[in-house]
């Protein structure tokens, strides 16, 4: 599989024919992610990071970390003010990705059955179970690595882990944002559970996000130090053959690979981009040792 | 033999034998009872016998006196010759038989001057008890109890016949004439009166100057200021050497500018140092004692032995403190003077140089309070005193006492924690109504365990202002030193938690179940209790209702019992916690061998490439050399 990838300078031309471009030119590069779904994970990550940071101030309150990180945010109050614009900012860009849904079932999709089953579905298929079973074999050296598509069945899990999170966490953070109104209809109890949920599914968020998330899409080990895909929406198309190639073929065979690609960005925006996702990374895995801190040496 | 005075029948029997050994044995019948002279027997009752006819000079005194004149004016109590002197029995002065001998006078004017009698009673005497008071006094002990006929009795002050009221110019106790009449035994008083008279001008100035009776108050002559007979200056005819040294060393100079200026300015050396005797040629040899200031601060002197002070002094302890320690010496000031020792603010100071740490009585000391004087200083009553200034704030002694300090084990100590609340309260009175009536009296929770007092959670003297965030914060540990559990379950909540990152504006302990007016939550009154639990959320969550006060503010996910809902909440969340971060954690454990070949393989792909790339790029520049 990785042998049919040895055309690193590679660009296609219109009808998936190959030849190297101009040198003077940089090769073009696949976009997978479009500008708004750039945007929105960049308010996922922003957004995500300032909820997990003033909340686990609170959830971790009997660490000193908790203490003097809720005191440089200017105070619980203000901690919990920030707390409640993050989740504002969140549940935009939930709201934003759900019209976009919306908009591309009725762009690209001429049903919701067809956009939920049809090819490049981010919910699990067959397909999916075939892919992890041979991932499965491939893990244990009894089989090669699966052909994946656009969507592996590992970020598709991520993208509902997504879902799953900002419906429960959303809604039970709601409940403690306008206590008085929940307990018009539920008991004041109700209170006590939603902060139990909240807190620990945050906590499960947290955690998932800030090591399993990473490794596998930001910092898997032929993609160290960083994959940057997310945020520029470009990957070299070599690294699409590898990584993607039933992807990669399906658009060669259907001759649409050109559609896809696109000149680089320019360095500076690169670079700007690589800063962000190292400040980002470096503050989740910060919170990450700051809850094994707070878990399993401090915990009371 | 008899007769008839009205309807009396009285007798008119002379003894001859009684008669014949009067002073007026050599007078005859007739003599006295003149009106009967050549009058047959039986004659008719003789007239009232006028004894001026000898005794003219007695005669014309007493009709001048008080007893004569009210006699003139028809008083049935005044007295007559015969009420003092009798009839046919007169014997001298000088004979112990006589009423009016010296031994007798006081019974004999005491027949009518003492408490109850008709004249005591009717008459307007100024004086009162004048009899009990002047067997008391030093002359009438002198007279009554040591037999010495030369001590004053009535008659020596008041005159024998010349009764007259002090009021009258003419009176021997006229205030112009009292120093005449004492003199008269007293001759030489002024040279012991120095301080107060000086010289001559006392007699001739008496008007000005201090009467005798001023200080030595009429009967009761032995409650003087000054009890011995002497003076300071002859102290100070040896003290006022500023070198004069005891035997054993030390100064014993005593300045009189110090003493003018003390609390005790009109009290005499002598007072004080009572041993001294005026007849020695040095007054100070018979003094055996140090000064005992209880005979005359005999209250404060009681409540000291009580005290620990007193019990280390009883106990003959070096470092028990003495009256003199706190107090001084001759330079002493009262309490209300600031540069008192004892002035509120200097309390401190005074008590702190044996309590301050490393001092005396802190060293001896084993309880937990330490550093006393300056966590005291840091503490809300220290600041109000000593950077305040404010002197109505407690000090030590307005908690210890001033004289009857006792360790806080004794029960009987102000600060033994059963009387805490009422020693606290005798300021903080309101806080001591609510407090009593709380579940943390005595008188409301029957227990065999210990009681919260004030000072155990305000402590003793690191008392905070109760408005600080510090102390809003510290008052829960203080809650949960004895109620550990609740407190737990506390910081497990919204509330716990933001508390414990250090702020006060959230709900505390206090701020539900109150201060000092805690109450069961069975009590109606409690804010707590159904009726006001809802108001007393809504004091933070403006329009909370019955729904929303059901929130558990001591929740716990650890009490499947107590809880169930929230430990089966807890323990799904963290299954489902646990099983992802497991089942994420062994794939990608088992993708990271497989992402480590790739990647090898890549770099080494990225190897061939680049070298296959510059073999290219060499082709390509020596082609368009050519």
């Amino acid at each position: 599989m990785p042998s049919s990838l040895n055309e690193p300078g590679i660009a296609a031309r219109p009808g998936g024919e190959y030849s190297r471009p101009p040198s003077s030119r940089p090769p073009l590069e696949y976009v997978r992610f479009r500008p708004l779904h750039r945007a929105l994970h960049a308010c996922m990550i922003v957004s995500f990071i300032t909820l997990a940071l003033t909340g686990l101030s609170l959830k971790f309150s009997y660490t000193g970390w908790a203490s003097r990180l809720s005191h440089l945010l200017g105070g619980f109050q203000t901690a919990g003010f920030i707390h409640r614009t993050a989740a504002i900012l969140m549940f935009s860009a939930f709201a934003v990705h759900l019209w976009d849904l919306l908009r591309i079932k009725r762009l690209e999709h001429r049903s919701i059955r067809d956009m939920l089953f049809g090819p490049d579905t981010l919910m699990l298929n067959r397909q999916d179970f075939r892919e992890f079973i041979g991932t499965m074999k491939w893990f244990v050296g009894a089989g090669p690595r699966p052909s994946y598509g656009r969507w592996t069945y590992w970020e598709k899990f991520d993208y509902f882990a997504v879902f799953w999170g900002i419906t429960v966490i959303g809604a039970t953070g709601l409940a403690l944002w306008f206590p008085i109104l929940f307990t018009r209809l539920l008991p004041g109890s109700f209170i006590n559970v939603a902060t139990i949920i909240h807190s620990d599914e945050a906590l499960l968020a947290t955690g998932f996000i800030f090591t399993i998330h990473f490794f596998n899409t930001h910092l898997r080990p032929e993609k160290f130090p960083m994959d940057t895909t997310v945020f520029t929406g470009h990957m070299p198309l070599a690294e699409l053959k590898r990584d993607k190639p039933r992807e990669y073929h399906e658009l060669v065979e259907k001759g649409e690979l050109h559609k896809h690609l696109a000149e680089p960005h320019p360095a500076i925006v690169v670079k700007t981009v690589r800063v962000f996702a190292w400040i980002a990374l470096a503050m989740g895995f910060s919170i990450v040792v700051w809850i094994i801190y707070a878990m399993v040496f401090a915990y009371r | 033999m008899t007769t008839k005075h009205g309807n009396q029948t009285v007798s008119i029997f002379v003894d001859g034998k009684r008669f014949a050994n009067s002073v007026h044995a050599a007078v005859s019948c007739t003599g006295c009872h003149a009106d009967l002279e050549g009058k047959d027997i039986p004659h008719p009752p003789p007239g009232k016998v006028v004894c001026g006819t000898c005794h003219s000079q007695e005669q014309t005194q007493h009709e001048h006196s008080l007893h004569g004149r009210a006699l003139a004016r028809g008083d049935p109590l005044a007295p007559r010759c015969v009420s003092c002197h009798g009839n046919h029995d007169i014997v001298p002065v000088k004979d112990a038989r006589s009423p009016v001998s010296p031994l007798k006078v006081p019974f004999l004017c005491g027949k009518c001057h003492q408490e109850g009698t008709p004249v005591q009673l009717t008459r307007n005497i100024p004086q009162h008890d004048i009899i009990t008071n002047y067997s008391e006094s030093i002359h009438g002990e002198g007279l009554l109890k040591k037999g010495l006929t030369v001590a004053p009795n009535c008659a020596t002050c008041h005159t024998a016949h010349n009764i007259l009221p002090h009021t009258d110019p003419k009176s021997s106790i006229a205030r112009k004439n009292i120093a005449a009449t004492c003199t008269r035994c007293h001759s030489q008083i002024e040279v012991v009166h120095r301080k107060i008279i000086r010289g001559e001008l006392w007699e001739k100035e008496a008007n000005v100057l201090p009467a005798c009776v001023d200080c030595h108050q009429p009967h009761k002559i032995r409650k003087v200021y000054y009890a011995q007979g002497m003076a300071d200056a002859d102290c100070l005819r040896c003290h006022s050497d500023e070198k004069l040294k005891s035997f054993d060393g030390r100064l014993m100079a005593v300045h009189a500018t110090e003493l003018a200026g003390s609390r005790h300015a009109k009290i005499a050396c002598s007072q004080c140092h009572s041993q001294v005797n005026a007849s020695h040629l040095r007054p100070c040899e018979t003094i055996s004692k140090k000064v005992d200031c209880t005979s005359c601060h005999a209250d404060q002197g009681q409540q000291y032995q009580h005290s620990v002070h007193g019990q280390l002094f009883a106990r003959s302890d070096r470092n028990a403190p003495t009256c003199s320690d706190c107090h001084g010496t001759h330079h002493v000031l009262g309490k209300a003077d600031p540069k008192s020792a004892s002035f509120p603010t200097n309390v401190p100071t005074l008590c702190g140089g044996c309590h301050r740490e490393g001092e005396k009585a802190a060293v001896r000391y084993k309880g937990p309070q330490h550093d006393i004087i300056s966590h005291y200083s840091e503490s809300i009553h220290g600041k109000g005193l000593l950077k305040s200034g404010l002197t109505v704030t407690a000090t030590c002694t307005s908690c210890h006492t001033a004289h009857r300090e006792l360790p806080a084990s004794d029960p009987e100590s102000t600060v033994n924690a059963r009387n805490v609340p009422s020693t606290c309260g005798v300021c903080h009175h309101g806080i001591e109504e609510q407090f009593v009536q709380s579940v943390h009296s005595a008188q409301v929770t029957n227990t065999g365990n210990a009681l919260p007092v004030c000072s155990d959670c305000h402590t003793a003297h690191t008392i905070e202002r109760a408005d600080q965030d510090r102390f809003k914060l510290e008052i829960m540990n203080r809650c949960g030193h004895c109620h550990a559990a609740i407190a737990e379950t506390y910081f497990d909540t919204y509330h716990g938690k933001v508390s414990r990152l250090g702020y006060t504006n959230t709900a505390k302990c206090f701020d539900c179940h109150g201060a000092h007016d805690i109450r069961k939550v069975t009590d109606p009154q409690s804010h707590l209790s159904r009726a006001n639990v809802v108001a007393t959320c809504g004091r933070c969550h403006s329009g909370a209702t019955r729904r929303f006060a059901g929130y558990l503010t001591h929740a716990t996910h650890h009490d499947p019992r107590k809880y169930p809902f929230l430990f089966w909440t807890f323990w799904g969340m963290t299954t489902l916690l646990v099983g992802t971060f497991f089942f994420g954690g062994v794939h990608t454990l088992l993708w990271l061998p497989r992402a480590l070949e790739l990647r090898r393989e890549l770099r080494a792909q990225e190897a061939a490439e680049r070298a296959g790339r510059s073999e290219d790029e060499r082709e390509d520049s020596s082609g368009d050399k050519h």
